[in-house]
Order: structure tokens, then C-alpha cells, then sequence
């Protein structure tokens, strides 16, 4: 096979593998590393969202040592609750206890209105007071206790 | 001598094959070897949610926890959850009265400033959908947001180019830009906490249970049980996004 013009085709072709090398040097300058491997996106970028450390520390967390409140609670209406979810996020206090050491929410009036307030967007079955009526000004530690809260 | 018909056609098929090869054996040079993800098998795992709106009190437990646990913003715009409150009247069923006093965060006042007594109101968590197929990780020119293997919809925020796509292609809301970094956020479903064997901060604090964070893949996960026995609705599934969060009690109203 012979051509006449067989320059042509060399040209060409070097052309072509210029265009080849300026694409694979820009691609590989462009791209980063892992982009591709799980989908269209950088898989590197998984392992930073799970870096981040936990606030929160987890009920499991708070019953290992908090045995006591744990058995406490058992029987009561708000065993169902977090720890966390009134007491805050813990989890540096559960990595180590020495380093932080848990606010009890007080006054907790504030707090427990956060649920217990009387809204008509509530369930007739959910427990809730009219706050202007109920106990004038007085904190609701003073006759309920949280861990347990039903007056006996 | 002129090229013939054949030669050029042979010629032809050679140049297109071999660039073919050329670009596959590329791909295969520059991608590198895939990230190992220790004791944490993406394969294993396909997490959603599930809402309760009947047993949701509108204590913005959950909204406090994911500012805490995310670092979300303090800002009253800018939310991974929020509570919306609901009130449908009667006579006019078609267009329910919506608030949300700073994302429910500090859960909602007791009546309505303009004294709202019949109809029926009721409270809907919302965040991020994780959808299947979700519209916000398609406009992304980039490649910056995706869905992992497990079904949650994660952002590479050293990839963004905060260019906003994401924000108004998301049909239910749930994306902002973080004014600190300029890029696009989001509920991660705290993919920092699921990888390691804890609940999202919201499903932690809620105090009645209403949120519920739901593996599908698990076999013994209640989820399976929550779905098969209660009516479940998803938002806004006329979109075709393959939401998993999952209502259950949504009234129509709901958009």
C-alpha cells in the first residue's frame, strides 16, 4: 500500500497525538484524584462528610455508666426520650467526663414548654398545659421531677 | 496513485479503533485505585426516613440538634431541618396557612395571632429527601453533589463551585449556601453518625419517636413493619424524584 501524498497522513497524525498528550496532561492536571471510581464524583469526598466527629454521643453512650438514671426512667413516661435530646450534645463529655461536664437545663420551664405547651397542633392524647394558667410562675421542678415526671 | 475507496475506509476503522482503545486505556490509568471504606460496607445499606405527623409535637428538638450536631448557621434562613405548622381551614382546604417561626426552632406559639380556632393543624418536619433520583445531583455541572451506594445525597463541598444549580433544581427546599464557605449544603442525614453505628442527631432527640431513621437494606429494621401497616406518603411524588422520606398520617393539603 503506497500513497501518493503519504505526508498528509503524518501530519494528521501528529496532530492527532498532540491533541492526544494536551487532553491526557489537562485531564490528569484537572481531575481530581478518585473522580469516577464509585460514580460521577470524587470519592474522597465520602470520607470527608464521615470525618466530622459526633456531637452527640448516643443513648447507648449515656446508659453505659448512667445506670442508675437508666432504672429510673424505666418505668417512667419519658423513658422513650434521649438523654441528649433535654441535656444537650455529649459526646465530648462521653469521650471524657473529666473534660465536660453536662448543664442541667435550668430553669426548666423553658424547656419542658417545648413540648408540653398547649398548641392545637397537638395529639388530645399528648399531656399539655396552658403555660399562662398552669403553676403561675413557678418552675416545674418544683413539683415534677423529670426523670419521672407523673405526680403521684 | 489515489487512495481507493477500500484503503480509506480501512484506514478509517483503524484511526476509530484505535482511539477507542486509547481513551478506555486512559480512563483506567487516571482514575486510580478505588477508596477502601474500613468495617462500613455502602453495599450493605440503603437508608431513608420515616415521619410520624401524628405523634410530631413541634418541639424543634430536632431542629436545635442539627444546627448543634452540623454547625449549620445560626441564621433564621438557613436549616438541614426545619418544622413546618400547618393549619387547614375548612372552607378553604385547597390553601392551608403555613408557618415556621425560625424553622420551628424554638417550637411554635400556642395560638395564632389572628385567633384561628376551627380547622385542624398539625406539624411536618421536613429535610432533605435523599432521593433516588434526585434533580439536585443531575444540574450539577461538576459533579460536586451525588448520591452514594447507600442512598444518601452527599455534597463535596472542596469540589463546589456555588453556582446555585442545586439550590433551585431541589423541588422541596432543602438546600442553602453556607454564607461561610460560599458552597452549596445540605442534610447529610448525618452520614458522620450513620457510619458509625449512631442515629442522626434529629432521630436522637426526638422526644416522641416521630422521626425514625429507616435502613431498607436491614432486613430486621421496624421500618419494614411501619410501612407495611400505616399509609405512607412521600412529598410531592407527582416530581418522580424517588424520595425516601416517608410520611405517614401527611394530610393532602401538604405541598
Amino acid at each position: 500500500m503506497r500513497f501518493k501524498d503519504v505526508e498528509h497522513l503524518v501530519r494528521l497524525a501528529a496532530l492527532f497525538v498532540a491533541g492526544l498528550l494536551v487532553f491526557t496532561v489537562a485531564r490528569a492536571e484537572l481531575v481530581p484524584a478518585g473522580f469516577g471510581t464509585l460514580g460521577h464524583y470524587r470519592a474522597g469526598a465520602i470520607d470527608d462528610v464521615r470525618a466530622k466527629t459526633p456531637e452527640y454521643a448516643g443513648q447507648q453512650a449515656c446508659a453505659e455508666c448512667h445506670v442508675d438514671v437508666v432504672e429510673l426512667r424505666a418505668k417512667a413516661r419519658h423513658k422513650g426520650i434521649a438523654c441528649e435530646s433535654c441535656h444537650g450534645p455529649l459526646g465530648k463529655h462521653a469521650a471524657d467526663p473529666g473534660q465536660m461536664t453536662p448543664r442541667l437545663p435550668k430553669p426548666a420551664r423553658p424547656l419542658c414548654a417545648h413540648c408540653h405547651a398547649a398548641n392545637t397542633g397537638k395529639s388530645k392524647r399528648y399531656p399539655t398545659v396552658d403555660l399562662k394558667e398552669h403553676a403561675g410562675d413557678e418552675d416545674c421542678l418544683t413539683c415534677h421531677t423529670p426523670h419521672n415526671p407523673k405526680l403521684s | 496513485m489515489d487512495t481507493s475507496r477500500r484503503d480509506f475506509l480501512i484506514i478509517g476503522t483503524r484511526m476509530f479503533v484505535m482511539t477507542s482503545v486509547a481513551a478506555a486505556a486512559l480512563e483506567h490509568v487516571v482514575a486510580g485505585a478505588p477508596e477502601k471504606a474500613p468495617s462500613y460496607n455502602t453495599a450493605d445499606h440503603w437508608w431513608a426516613m420515616t415521619i410520624d405527623i401524628e405523634k410530631c409535637v413541634g418541639s424543634g428538638h430536632c431542629v436545635r440538634a442539627c444546627k448543634l450536631e452540623n454547625n449549620v448557621p445560626d441564621e433564621p434562613y438557613f436549616f438541614r431541618t426545619w418544622v413546618e405548622r400547618y393549619h387547614v381551614d375548612p372552607l378553604d382546604m385547597d390553601h392551608p396557612t403555613v408557618d415556621s417561626p425560625n424553622g420551628g426552632i424554638d417550637g411554635f406559639p400556642e395560638t395564632y395571632p389572628d385567633g384561628k380556632t376551627s380547622g385542624k393543624t398539625f406539624f411536618v418536619p421536613k429535610l432533605c429527601n435523599h432521593c433516588a433520583d434526585s434533580p439536585c445531583t443531575q444540574v450539577c455541572p461538576v459533579g460536586a453533589t451525588f448520591r452514594t451506594n447507600d442512598g444518601v445525597v452527599l455534597i463535596d463541598k472542596s469540589y463546589c463551585l456555588g453556582c446555585r444549580y442545586c439550590v433551585q433544581a431541589c423541588p422541596y427546599g432543602c438546600r442553602y449556601i453556607d454564607p461561610r464557605t460560599n458552597t452549596a449544603d445540605k442534610c447529610t442525614l448525618c452520614y458522620h453518625r450513620l457510619t458509625k453505628g449512631l442515629q442522626p442527631a434529629c432521630c436522637e432527640t426526638c422526644p416522641t419517636g416521630a422521626r425514625q431513621i429507616a435502613d431498607l437494606k436491614n432486613p430486621k429494621d421496624p421500618v419494614h413493619e411501619f410501612l407495611r401497616t400505616h399509609q405512607i406518603q412521600i412529598l410531592k411524588p407527582q416530581m418522580a424524584t424517588g424520595a425516601k422520606v416517608y410520611y405517614n398520617g401527611l394530610d393532602g393539603s401538604v405541598r
